[in-house]
């Protein structure tokens, strides 16, 4: 964007000589441009892609020229449609289930939670009622208590229980989430004018039709980027899967993934699918950059609101 | 969206007949109505496990017996396991040097783009930001190939240098694992950072530049100070993150032979490996709330600290 800028919008200093009229202008907020630092940046951003780089150059290689070929140049055969066409067949197709598994438990798993987390952050900021700061100082400590150190104990209580080795196992314990809370409760308070929610209650709207007529079209940009991330966090999720599910047809990709992966490096006795490996991560990321990108207007502003009140 | 945002109030029905008493009261509780599925699922997946762990931690598990109540020895071993405490020690070591590394980059990045003298920055921002969205697993699938020495960069590199460099021998695998944290994290941090920057008022960016304050002096009087509440922020859930590290060293031994990671080299595989191999849970359990006991403790020091200095200034 400010890039653009630079060419397209004239700014009007009055202490411009004619002779630099022609030429950029340059203010506080458009300075000139710096080749060093663009280069510096430049030189991270290449460490942030090659990667990514890396994994759709190899995802396009046969399983030999895999092994054989110098690794970020593409190889003779362009293999992309074969390993995507290997990918969905092998073990009997198994990897379309491991794909709709994982829908299941980040559509479910985020939509629940970002609802649970504006209900709850909603009625924390705007509705007054005994316990309310303890409930907060609770739900607000237990950002920092590491969720490894939950896991454990949460799969032994479910297993006691029988929900181990069931979705249940996964989706439970996603639809929590205090820090979609905290950002909830921040951006209510700031974006939700009481008077308004006053107004509607006069009217005869009652407390819950108020929160979903009034208050939650306001929560709109705190809502996408609160379920923007406990989307990724779930797609991303290998921890928990991994101590809960022992049924492959429950495994998320992640956990799929591992589980070729690993088949894939007993080299000798068993098969080498590193193709399959690659090509199963590519398309296992592309949903969600592929989100990124598109939404990034409206996660970028929901990260400010965290960035200023922290 | 913004239409979304400025939507009107809605034209209620026409208010009912209620006394306007039993609405207050009524009113001033209804919002547990509202934290209630919360706080239920709150206590089910939080407060019960940890009450459940705490409980379990007292027990051990004997090959004569069973599980027998051992008060607080699971404690006391703990407190003199070589095991755990080598794997904290590498996590603190860890800590001390990939989060100060991720940060200050994360810092640089957010004040380049701030700047507004990059070229394409809009570019940059995302591409930066993009690992964030890629999940552990195939992050250490994409590093464990590209390091390794077996199908990776690095054994054409050796091949062509005729070297035998191997990021993943025991010596260097930690830095390994650094590389592939700094990498997944940064931009997520640089985002952080750079909204915190874009909420300063451009109105002091023209008072300096009026007091002829060249580009540093802006950066030390303004940006700075500006980042401060951010990065106690960053620096808490940094702690938090490195303090639980588990899924690079849990994935990289099926890919990389002789990468020395053991089965303690961080706590939380340690926890792991003694609850799911070993059945030792009840000591896994001791094993996991001091950790997050320990997490904690930082995470206010760091809170307090930063609070602190907030009011000094």
């Amino acid at each position: 964007m400010p890039s653009m800028a630079t060419t397209t919008s004239p700014t009007t200093r009055r202490t411009a000589t004619p002779a630099a009229r022609g030429r950029q202008r340059h203010t506080i907020a458009n300075p000139r441009k710096n080749g060093m630092l663009t280069f510096f940046t430049g030189l991270f951003a290449f460490y942030c892609l090659l990667p990514l780089i890396w994994l759709v150059i190899n995802s396009t290689k046969s399983q030999t020229e895999f092994v054989t070929t110098f690794g970020l140049v593409p190889g003779e055969r362009f293999a992309l449609f074969e390993n995507i066409a290997a990918v969905f067949t092998h073990d009997d197709g198994i990897f379309l289930r491991w794909l709709l598994n994982t829908l299941l438990y980040v559509v479910v798993g985020a939509t629940v939670s970002t609802f649970l987390a504006a209900l709850g952050g909603y009625a924390l900021a705007k509705l007054e009622f005994t316990g309310k700061r303890v409930f907060l100082f609770v739900v607000l400590g237990s950002i920092s208590v590491p969720g490894i150190a939950l896991a454990i104990p949460q799969f032994l209580l479910f297993a006691q229980v029988g929900l181990t080795n069931t979705p249940w196992a996964v989706l439970i314990p996603s639809f929590l989430n205090p820090f979609g809370l905290y950002l909830m409760w921040v951006f209510a308070a700031q974006a939700v004018p009481t008077g308004l929610l006053e107004a509607a209650k006069i009217d005869g709207a009652g407390e819950f039709r108020t929160f979903v007529q009034i208050a939650m079209p306001m929560l709109a940009p705190a809502t996408v980027t609160v379920l923007m991330f406990s989307f990724v966090a779930i797609w991303n999720n290998y921890f928990l899967p991994l101590i809960m599910l022992k049924d492959p047809a429950w495994y998320p990709l992640t956990i799929g993934i591992n589980q070729w992966n690993k088949l894939a490096t007993t080299a000798g006795n068993g098969e080498l699918l590193q193709n399959l490996v690659i090509t199963s991560s590519l398309l296992t990321i592309l949903p969600l950059i592929g989100a990124f990108v598109m939404l990034q207007r409206y996660w970028q502003s929901g990260l400010t609101l965290g960035a200023v009140k922290g | 969206m913004a239409a979304l945002t400025h939507t009107g109030p809605v034209a209620g029905a026409p208010a009912p007949a209620s006394t306007p008493r039993r609405m207050r009261t009524r009113r001033r509780q209804i919002g547990w109505a509202f934290v209630a599925p919360f706080g239920a699922l709150f206590a089910l997946v939080f407060i019960v496990p940890i009450v459940y762990a705490a409980y379990l931690s007292l027990f051990q598990e004997r090959l004569v017996g069973g599980r027998v109540f051992a008060g607080l020895a699971n404690y006391t071993k703990l407190a003199a396991d070589p095991q755990f405490w080598d794997g904290f020690a590498r996590v603190v070591r860890f800590t001390l040097v990939q989060v100060p590394v991720m940060l200050l980059l994360a810092m640089a990045l957010a004040l380049a783009l701030d700047s507004m003298r990059l070229r394409g920055s809009k570019f940059l921002r995302i591409a930066i930001f993009l690992p964030y969205a890629v999940p552990a697993i195939v992050s250490t699938l994409m590093w464990g190939f590209m390091l390794g020495v077996r199908y990776g960069l690095f054994r054409n590199l050796n091949d062509w240098l005729g070297t035998s460099l191997d990021p993943f021998r025991p010596g260097a695998t930690l830095v390994s694992i650094g590389v592939m944290v700094t990498w997944a994290f940064t931009g997520y941090n640089m985002l952080i950072f750079y909204a915190a920057l874009r909420a300063v008022p451009h109105e002091l960016y023209e008072a300096a530049a009026i007091d002829g304050a060249n580009q540093w002096r802006v950066i030390r009087a303004i940006k700075l100070p500006a980042l401060r509440g951010s990065l106690v922020v960053t620096i808490i859930f940094s702690i938090i993150g490195t303090f639980q590290i588990f899924n690079e060293p849990q994935i990289l031994p099926s890919m990389v032979a002789n990468s020395g990671i053991t089965t303690y080299y961080t706590p939380n595989l340690y926890a792991y490996n003694l609850a799911f191999t070993g059945s030792q849970q009840g000591y896994a359990a001791a094993l996991a709330l001091v950790m997050a006991a320990m997490t904690i403790a930082i995470a206010y020091a760091v809170q307090i600290r930063g609070m602190k200095r907030a009011l000094q200034d």
